[in-house]
């Protein structure tokens, strides 16, 4: 640096501006608020595990024989023979076939049953890519991060190859097979119609499984099928049963409401429609210069969810608290269900200010309740929602989607009975895993010894299949032919993509087999549609349908229901009470559901919202009842400024620390039964509960989820399988690490997020730009010189701050083609992970594995910040999301620093990362302030280290790396390209059809992915492009403008439309 | 005293002094110069292959288009490798016994790939396209050499980044209009093709069409050429900087 420069950064006016910097209102952890020394140590280590060897002193010698040593190699790496590789052209190629060119074809993911239409990129016959279907009601061409992930499952080496009997491998035909013994079971079951046979499945809503299972049971008449899941919706069908006398399915329409009130319902994530929800709720939030309207949610819930974050006013409180007011709302509404006294956790301001909200928006507001909450709660929501006139207008019932909507706890607890008791003699389980999710007082596992023969069919050799006489591999949805139903009823063909890899065998193959039905699966999907729609035109219809991915006029008709009049007097009449005791929610998980996603190395490792927990489950508490209970001391709690604090670890990297308060491992004790796991501190926790989430503790899922964190199952009865209270937490002395990317890649306190509410906005809608410190940082690409001179403190200066301080020389590129940006709307932005997964699928991102994330190495190219306000750790003002990926700065830190030119700027305005230049210096990653470039300690895609399970050298996983993106190796670097293949790939079709490139027309991948719709990308150079649109609202600000970077991607500030009545 | 060292040792010491800084210098100059030559690079080199295709025999005896079986090279990046049925669509009718269709033959009986040796490739994190190439009339000798007189198939060219480097930094000295294409306003794309028509009629041909038939890829084109150059970089709307960009090729 030379003297002219240094003297003219002021260093009073850095300090000053620093001073003046909004330092901790906004905190990303408890450690980080209370700012222990550990927790800056942390900090300071960019590289944390590398960083401690180099600080032992290296004396001249030893230096020099490194160097040298590293010069030599590095020499001799650059020689090489080129490789010998072979071409293998196809025999016959496939009609439609472009070499190079990827097919795409419509195909739906099921989840519970549910169908969200997809459509599955296919190169040269491999899957690699699911995208949503913009024609399918449940996705409008999003896509969760559950659904992205599914197709690694399809390529997992874990998968179960082969029939095996009592673990021995077998086959599915031929002498002693798997289909000469279940012939001799069925002649044994014909005569007395089945009596002794049993099928389980999970939730049906396939019409083509339904027709062969009611053809089973006419053949079998005897026989049941029973369906069961972990996750059911038990308590939404009795619900239902409660208040109308019979099963609807309930639809919401977000895009209606004004007002919404989700009584612990996680609508934005864990419902069949969740990503349409998500949209619909979203497009009433896009607040924009002159039309600032936007909706209100409230949020009571009992664990922090993405739903109640994203809510305008959220009150954290026990789940039995959740009906207590539903209850008290509803008799404030005019409904009187028997209400008992509020407790301190209830004020009675917020029943009151709810209510009347809700009065003012009659006929556009929407209560929607938990799945997992009494169906005397779904029962009264309804009955709210009707007397709000709400059904009919945002809320609409219709005819079930499932072939059977019962309420399926009971059903398999009468089976495990029949199983105990021996009169079940055949059972036959078609995916599932029941005997890990059973419950604690349903001995599924003990009672299936009792059955003489019994299969399971799945994709994997999991806990069930150990116990069943015969284990059948299943297919994956990308290899078979089927039909689902979507949350509205819409019928989505599943269309396959490839061959069964293995021996694999479908549901329909396995009932085909037992109905003495002929045919293939694509054969019985097509007849079974061809008989519903009779006529001439069905091929044309089929045709479609595959091409749309949704079948035209499926969706299911409207229906109007009647209240039961005596409801309310019934519902008065159930016994409810709040119980004082320490209660425990049990939740399905985020990313892995109820298990079934355990071996999946993408869902295991992706952290989940607001605690960034990845690898493990915890049992999440809040800060003051980690305080009461006595897992942390009283001592280390109060701070002078009022604020809480909490004693921290270090112990990431050292695992003889047991002073820490976070990670301590505690004994659950409930009914009798006891379960041992860490506990995981998390702020806006609801007091004197904690939380589980199930998927976890599995025995035998495979290299990835095999003893990975603790069963809640085992905690769970089936009289309280959501939530129970009388819990007792007993402390140990001993800490259980876990794997959390919430410390990492932090950006100091600055100001970060920027927030207002909406009525603010309405007033004065310029606020980040106000804020904002930095002199000239416009969006402008085409302006030159957006900065003066270093140091030149006045030029282009607004806003009366102070000066400019660039550390570049202020010389900018100058474009004069396209220039590429991106803007990302913090209102919209709901913290769902989808962009995330895409990102990791679209980009070939390998999975590090549990000790590397510990280490701060995760690759993912996007980060989703939780960031919590205030200074109050135990209720913070709020929680808020921001997506980080790398900002492709005008004046890009990392750039100048690279002593390779291994990343530089490309004349489009992107910055490049070039991997072959890379040598691996890591200065770049120092030098960037927003973190957002990863680094390749290992060949992780290869497996290492500790064949890790992102590996793409495993044959089968070989298959599903993109083509068009360079699967990097160890030791280089590595970060967000904004998608550069896409570009790509636009930018040459559109050279070939001689036009510009259309705004729109390249969608990035997580972009695509985005339920929200809250990222945009395109052409900044564009004035009429919807990114340059965005770009000029009042409310955009970039992160860390006043770095001078000039980031190409800004966001939208948060804006919050709270009651006034109750701030 | 007997003297130790013999006087020749004098010369030895002198020699091998001066030899320990040179022989680095020499074995990397050795070292690279082995890469960069055929026996490293296989330029010229043809490789074995299960049967011994003659380019030449078909393109400018038979006059066979290049897209008869390279049917993707203007669609998409790959140009693509025919596939069997490609093959046997004539051979099922002539030459049907010739042994050395053999592999040819099996490879459709038997629905197996036949497996060919690579010649030209650029490394995984180069991403080519052809089909951009093609559709601005880059002939395809430009980069393959003269495969319309190659009995049997080798790389014209090593493919090394300078080399991409100095088209993609002066496209005009390499984008052209063929005369046809001047007058009866082919498509860039057909001017490609069209110029092995022309060489297997005999039409004489311009310098720079004779430079690309002979497979030459250092034609110097006269300042008028590159004028018209200019013009059709800039008609083509090509952003010369852009060209150079990495993310171009890599990603």
């Amino acid at each position: 640096m030379d003297n002219g420069r240094s003297e003219s950064i002021n260093s009073a006016a850095i300090k000053k501006r620093l001073d003046s910097a909004k330092g901790k209102e906004f905190w990303r952890s408890i450690e980080e608020l209370a700012e222990t020394e550990q927790f800056k140590q942390y900090l300071e280590d960019e590289f944390p595990q590398q960083s401690r060897p180099l600080r032992q002193e290296v004396d001249r010698r030893q230096f020099l024989t490194l160097m040298g040593a590293s010069l030599a190699l590095a020499g001799l790496s650059g020689c090489r023979f080129l490789p010998k590789d072979k071409i293998v052209p196809y025999v016959n190629m496939p009609e439609e076939l472009v070499l190079g060119i990827p097919l795409t074809y419509a195909t739906a993911f099921t989840l519970g049953g549910y169908a969200m239409g997809l459509l599955a990129e296919s190169h040269e016959g491999r899957p690699t890519k699911l995208e949503g279907n913009p024609q399918h009601p449940a996705s409008l061409g999003a896509i969760s991060a559950m659904a992205q992930a599914s197709i690694l499952d399809l390529y997992d080496p874990d998968r179960s190859v082969n029939v095996t009997h009592m673990g021995d491998p077998s086959n599915w035909d031929g002498a002693g097979s798997f289909l000469e013994e279940l012939q001799a079971v069925l002649l044994k079951q014909k005569p007395h119609g089945g009596t002794g046979m049993r099928i389980l499945t999970e939730t049906v809503t396939s019409p083509t499984l339904a027709k062969q299972l009611a053809q089973l049971m006419k053949q079998y008449p005897a026989a049941k099928w029973i369906q069961y899941e972990s996750v059911n919706r038990d308590n939404a069908i009795a619900g239902s049963k409660m208040a109308f006398s019979e099963v609807v399915n309930t639809i919401h329409h977000f895009d209606k409401a004004d007002v919404i009130v989700s009584l612990d319902s996680d609508f934005l994530m864990n419902l069949p429609a969740s990503v349409r929800y998500a949209r619909d709720f979203a497009d009433r939030r896009r607040v924009r210069k002159g039309s600032a309207g936007m909706n209100r949610l409230y949020s009571i819930e009992s664990t922090p969810t993405i739903t109640s974050v994203t809510a305008d006013h959220h009150l954290p409180v026990k789940a039995s608290e959740v009906e207590l007011f539903a209850r008290a709302l509803a008799s404030e509404l005019g409904l009187n269900a028997g209400s008992t006294p509020l407790t301190s956790a209830v004020p009675d301001k917020w029943v009151k200010a709810v209510a009347k909200d809700l009065k003012s928006a009659s006929g556009k507001s929407v209560v929607i309740s938990g799945d997992h909450l009494p169906a005397s709660v779904h029962a009264l929501v309804h009955a709210i929602n009707a007397s709000l006139g709400n059904a009919g207008q945002t809320i609409t019932y219709t005819a079930p989607v499932e072939v059977d909507p019962t309420e399926q706890l009971p059903a398999f607890k009468t089976l495990v009975d029949e199983m105990k008791s021996g009169q079940v003699e055949a059972l036959v389980i078609l995916g599932g895993n029941p005997v890990y999710y059973t419950l604690a007082d349903v001995p599924f596992a003990i009672a299936l010894k009792q059955v003489p023969f019994s299969i399971h069919l799945s994709l994997y050799q999991d806990e069930t299949s150990a116990l069943t006489n015969w284990h059948v591999p299943g297919t994956h949805f990308l290899e078979t032919w089927s039909d689902a139903r979507a949350y509205d009823g819409t019928v989505s063909v599943i269309q396959p993509l490839i061959q069964p890899l293995y021996e694999g065998k479908s549901f329909h193959d396995m009932l085909a087999m037992m109905i003495s039905e002929p045919g293939s699966d694509f054969d019985r999907i097509h007849e079974s549609w061809k008989a519903e729609k009779p006529g001439t035109g069905f091929e044309n219809f089929w045709e479609k349908t595959l091409n749309e991915g949704v079948m035209a006029g499926t969706a299911l008709p409207a229906k109007l229901v009647s209240l039961r009049a005596d409801l309310l007097p019934a519902l008065a009449s159930v016994p409810f009470s709040v119980p004082a005791q320490v209660e425990i929610n049990f939740r399905p998980d985020v990313t892995i559901h109820d298990g079934r996603n355990s071996n999946n190395g993408w869902m295991m490792e992706l952290p989940k919202p607001i605690t960034r927990l990845s690898w493990d489950n915890a049992i999440y508490i809040s800060p003051k009842t980690a305080v009461d209970l006595g897992i942390c001391k009283a001592s280390d709690i109060s701070k002078p400024d009022g604020g809480l604090s909490l004693a921290t670890n270090d112990s990431h990297f050292d695992e003889h620390d047991y002073n820490s308060a976070n990670e301590r491992v505690v004994v659950l004790k409930l009914k009798g039964r006891s379960l041992e796991g860490p506990i995981w501190i998390v702020p806006d926790h609801a007091d004197n509960a904690v939380t589980v989430h199930l998927g976890f503790g599995r025995t035998k899922a495979g290299k990835v989820g095999t003893g990975v964190g603790f069963n809640a199952n085992l905690l769970r009865t089936s009289d309280a399988s959501w939530s129970a209270s009388g819990l007792e937490v007993g402390i140990t002395d001993r800490t259980s690490i876990l794997a959390t990317t919430q410390f990492h890649h932090t950006m100091e306190g600055r100001d970060i997020i920027r927030m207002r509410d909406v009525s603010e906005f309405q007033k004065s809608p310029e606020f980040p730009k106000e804020e904002e410190d930095v002199v000239g940082s416009t969006n402008d690409p085409t302006q030159t010189a957006g900065h003066g001179e270093p140091g030149d403190f006045g030029a282009g200066g607004k806003l009366g701050h102070e000066a400019p301080i660039s550390l570049y020389d202020g010389k900018d590129f100058k474009y004069d083609g396209y220039a590429w940006g991106m803007s990302i709307d913090l209102t919209t932005c709901i913290g769902c992970n989808a962009c995330v997964q895409a990102c990791q699928a679209e980009n070939n991102i390998p999975v590090v594995g549990k000790d590397q994330v510990k280490r701060g190495r995760d690759m993912h190219w996007i980060r989703i910040d939780s960031y919590y306000k205030g200074p109050n750790v135990n209720r913070p003002e709020g929680t808020f999301f921001q997506a980080v990926m790398c900002m492709h700065c005008e004046q890009a830190p990392c750039e100048p620093v690279c002593p390779v030119a291994a990343t530089v700027h490309s004349h489009e305005g992107l910055n490049q990362m070039v991997y072959n230049r890379c040598v691996g210096t890591k200065y770049c990653s120092n030098n960037c302030p927003y973190k957002v470039r990863r680094f390749n300690f290992y060949k992780y895609t290869a497996g290492q280290p500790d064949n890790a399970p992102g590996n793409y050298d495993n044959p089968s996983m070989k298959l599903i790396a993109n083509p068009n993106v360079t699967v990097r190796g160890r030791g280089v670097m590595e970060k967000c390209s904004f998608c550069v293949q896409r570009i790509n790939a636009a930018r040459i079709t559109s050279k070939k059809e001689n036009r510009q490139i259309r705004d729109g027309e390249i969608v990035t991948a997580c972009q695509q992915a985005c339920p929200t719709q809250t990222i945009v990308f395109g052409n900044i150079a564009d004035p009429e492009s919807k990114v340059t649109k965005l770009k000029g609202e009042p409310h955009d600000y970039s992160l860390l403008g006043d770095l001078g970077t000039r980031p190409r991607l800004t966001y939208l500030a948060k804006i919050r439309n709270p009651n006034p009545e109750l701030v | 005293m007997a003297q130790i060292f013999h006087r020749r040792s004098n010369t030895i010491a002198l020699v091998s002094l001066v030899g320990v800084f040179i022989a680095p210098v020499g074995l990397i100059l050795g070292m690279s110069g082995i890469t960069r030559s055929p026996a490293n690079t296989n330029v010229g080199v043809a490789l074995d292959q299960p049967v011994p295709f003659s380019h030449e025999h078909h393109i400018t005896e038979l006059g066979i288009d290049c897209r008869y079986c390279h049917t993707s090279v203007e669609k998409s990046a790959s140009a693509g490798v025919p596939p069997t049925q490609t093959c046997m669509s004539c051979h099922s009718q002539i030459w049907t016994n010739s042994p050395l269709l053999m592999p040819v033959r099996a490879s459709y009986k038997n629905n197996t790939p036949v497996v060919w040796n690579q010649i030209n490739k650029v490394p995984e994190f180069v991403y080519f396209n052809h089909s951009i190439h093609v559709n601005r009339g880059i002939n395809c000798n430009r980069c393959h050499g003269p495969v319309q007189k190659m009995m049997l198939t080798y790389k014209g060219n090593p493919f090394q980044m300078r080399w991409c480097l100095d088209c993609h930094r002066n496209p005009e000295k390499n984008i052209y209009q063929s005369s046809e294409a001047k007058k009866s306003g082919i498509s860039p794309r057909e001017q490609v093709f069209d110029l092995y028509w022309k060489y297997q009629a005999g039409t004489k041909l311009s310098p720079r069409e004779q430079s690309l038939a002979d497979g030459f890829d250092d034609y110097a084109p006269s300042q008028e050429e590159v004028k018209e150059g200019e013009k059709l970089v800039e008609h083509y709307g090509v952003k010369t900087k852009q060209l150079a960009d990495c993310s171009i090729c890599h990603r």
